[in-house]
């Protein structure tokens, strides 16, 4: 009766056979890099493009930069399901206290 | 065959037992990492709370505007990026930027250090692992010679509304990167003490899920606090 793994087990275990290389992790970090470059770019350019565009742009770069350090660095994407679902539970949870957080501000016309 | 003989026939099997020679656990997910995620969903409150203050007060820049030293003589409404006599405002976001790569950096050789102690390459290791708690460092002090460059200037923690929000976000933040470099460096010392070898590599992937934590903060605070328009 060896082997006797139930499905949570079995999922755990998958990520301890999948750690990416150093080569790997060195091309996301340059990707990572080129990206905050590309966010600081936007500091010299600020003047000539609209604003919209500026936000718009950063937020994206911002979101895609966490993902990819919580996804590869921290080994969410090899990792069983249950750390990503933690994890996403406590920024869920953040976002939405504090989307309620500023609605009750400009609703009560504080801050 | 009786509850006790299965069990014993389960266990050495289990991924915990095999990786950590620990006890297992019902769940098969590593009790010390699921803690420290759970740690870490929670830090996402705090920290949302603090951003979400600056967010709220950052309008209030100009409050007390007049303590402000680069301002005082054209008291134009200005922002903590731009205006002032220079032009310069009192962010220095190519300075800033820098710091903001060398934190990135680290959660590089973070991760590094990880694959190292897992391939068994010690030497590696310890290199990579003070070379995190060394990047750690210099943003450290690049923080708290951008804090004295703002005081200098006139944004204090108490000059107004929006410098208290700012210290307290950012200075929460350095708190956390110090705790880090703490970690770091105790995770260096029980490697030297022979206490953490491949076998352990867990605590070191723990240490370096805060690390990559601290990492994705920046990320944020580094956007909104800094490269956001006006």
């Amino acid at each position: 009766m060896t082997n006797t793994h139930t499905p949570v087990e079995t999922a755990a275990d998958a990520h301890d056979d999948h750690h990416p290389s150093d080569l790997f992790y060195l091309k996301i970090a340059g990707i990572l890099a080129l990206f905050t470059a590309l966010e600081v770019a936007t500091y010299f350019i600020e003047d000539d493009v609209p604003e919209w565009f500026l936000f718009f742009s950063l937020t994206a770069l911002m979101i895609i930069k966490f993902v990819m350090v919580a996804a590869y660095f921290m080994h969410l994407k090899y990792d069983t399901p249950w750390f990503r679902y933690l994890f996403i539970a406590g920024l869920v949870l953040a976002m939405g206290v504090y989307a309620i957080f500023f609605f009750s501000f400009d609703l009560f016309g504080l801050g | 065959m009786s509850e006790a003989t299965m069990e014993s026939d389960v266990v050495p099997d289990h991924p915990a037992l095999a990786e950590d020679g620990e006890h297992g656990t019902t769940t098969g997910i590593s009790n010390n990492k699921l803690m420290m995620w759970a740690f870490l969903g929670s830090e996402c409150l705090l920290f949302g709370a603090l951003i979400s203050t600056y967010l709220l007060y950052k309008e209030r820049f100009n409050d007390f505007a007049e303590t402000l030293a680069p301002f005082e003589e054209d008291g134009r409404n200005i922002g903590p990026r731009f205006g002032g006599e220079d032009g310069e405002g009192v962010f220095d976001i190519p300075f800033t930027s820098i710091s903001s790569f060398i934190l990135l950096g680290s959660s590089l050789t973070m991760v590094l250090a990880l694959s190292a102690i897992r391939r068994g390459e010690y030497r590696n290791f310890r290199i990579w692992t003070l070379t995190t708690a060394a990047l750690g460092s210099v943003f450290i002090a690049g923080q708290i010679y951008e804090f004295t460059e703002f005081v200098e200037k006139g944004l204090g923690y108490s000059t107004n509304i929006f410098g208290s929000a700012f210290f307290t976000l950012t200075g929460f933040h350095g708190v956390h990167v110090s705790l880090g470099i703490v970690m770091l460096l105790a995770t260096y010392i029980m490697h030297k003490q022979g206490r953490l070898n491949s076998d352990k590599a867990e605590t070191v992937e723990i240490v370096g899920l805060y690390w990559h934590f601290v990492d994705v903060v920046w990320i944020l605070i580094f956007t909104v606090v800094y490269l956001f328009p006006q």
